[in-house]
């Protein structure tokens, strides 16, 4: 899950899960091509609320130089405080990898 | 005598971090020397010029048309680009080469800019990678340092006709 600032609009710093890299394609929710390769340098970015996320369905594969940070726990409020584990969701893995 | 030696030792690191921390906060925010490789800017700026780039205008949002930038490359974020901006968002720019007989045009997106580099003949800019979001705007350079007999502020672009106005 990582902190980066939104393509759209620079002022504002958006959290997504990451969920594919350079070379893996991808089947997208909602984006205007069904399938999509993510080119040299970016990475695909979604929210794990589908069809309610301001992510890459919207706005495309993402440079990684708009990368900020990684989320790695949740601070506040307490009875949410955890840590937060890199999960990709079984139904949005990329379809190829581009190592194999 | 050891102790001495440590004290020293502790205080020598101690104004080395500092110094660390005021010299990364100042290349961050401030701005910093720049050399610039490649042909892409010719004549505005030859290769292995020296600039200075200060990032103020990157923070506050105040990047203008015309102005050069230094910009992580879109495809390789380890490597800076630098190059003049041709269009803010919602402006109309052209995306077709001088050469090309039908000209075709494109708005810039929300959040973007149009780069391209002064010698348009030799350049990779943003008619090959397209609109470059603005967050990977890194600083704008101001003046220019070395070679000496050229130093001061750069010149406007030599493509005046890239820009068109509303």
């Amino acid at each position: 899950i990582s902190c980066l600032r939104s393509p759209r609009n620079p002022e504002q710093k958006i959290i997504k899960r990451v969920i594919a890299l350079e070379g893996d394609i991808i089947k997208t929710i909602g984006y205007k091509k069904k399938y999509v390769k993510v080119p040299h340098g970016h990475i695909w970015v979604e929210g794990d609320h589908h069809g309610h996320s301001f992510d890459s369905n919207a706005f495309g594969p993402v440079s990684l130089g708009l990368l900020h940070a990684r989320a790695t726990h949740i601070l506040w409020p307490p009875q949410r405080w955890q840590k937060l584990e890199p999960m990709l969701p079984p139904e949005r893995k990329p379809l190829r990898r581009e190592q194999e | 005598m050891l102790r001495n030696a440590l004290g020293k030792t502790f205080r020598f690191l101690g104004y080395t971090v500092q110094y660390g921390c005021i010299a990364h906060c100042a290349f961050e925010y401030l701005g910093g020397i720049v050399v610039c490789s490649g042909p892409s800017m010719e004549p505005t700026i030859q290769n292995s010029d020296v600039v200075f780039s200060e990032n103020l205008s990157r923070h506050f949002y105040c990047i203008r048309k015309g102005d050069i930038v230094i910009v992580k490359s879109p495809n390789d974020p380890k490597s800076n680009i630098c190059k003049r901006v041709i269009g803010l968002e919602g402006d109309k720019v052209c995306t077709s080469n001088p050469s090309d007989f039908l000209k075709s045009h494109s708005y810039v997106p929300e959040g973007h800019v149009w780069l391209e580099g002064d010698n348009l003949r030799n350049s990779t800019d943003s008619r090959c990678y397209g609109p470059v979001p603005y967050g990977l705007i890194r600083g704008r350079i101001c003046l220019k340092i070395w070679p000496l007999n050229d130093f001061g502020f750069l010149r406007a672009s030599p493509n005046g006709h890239r820009f068109l106005d509303d």
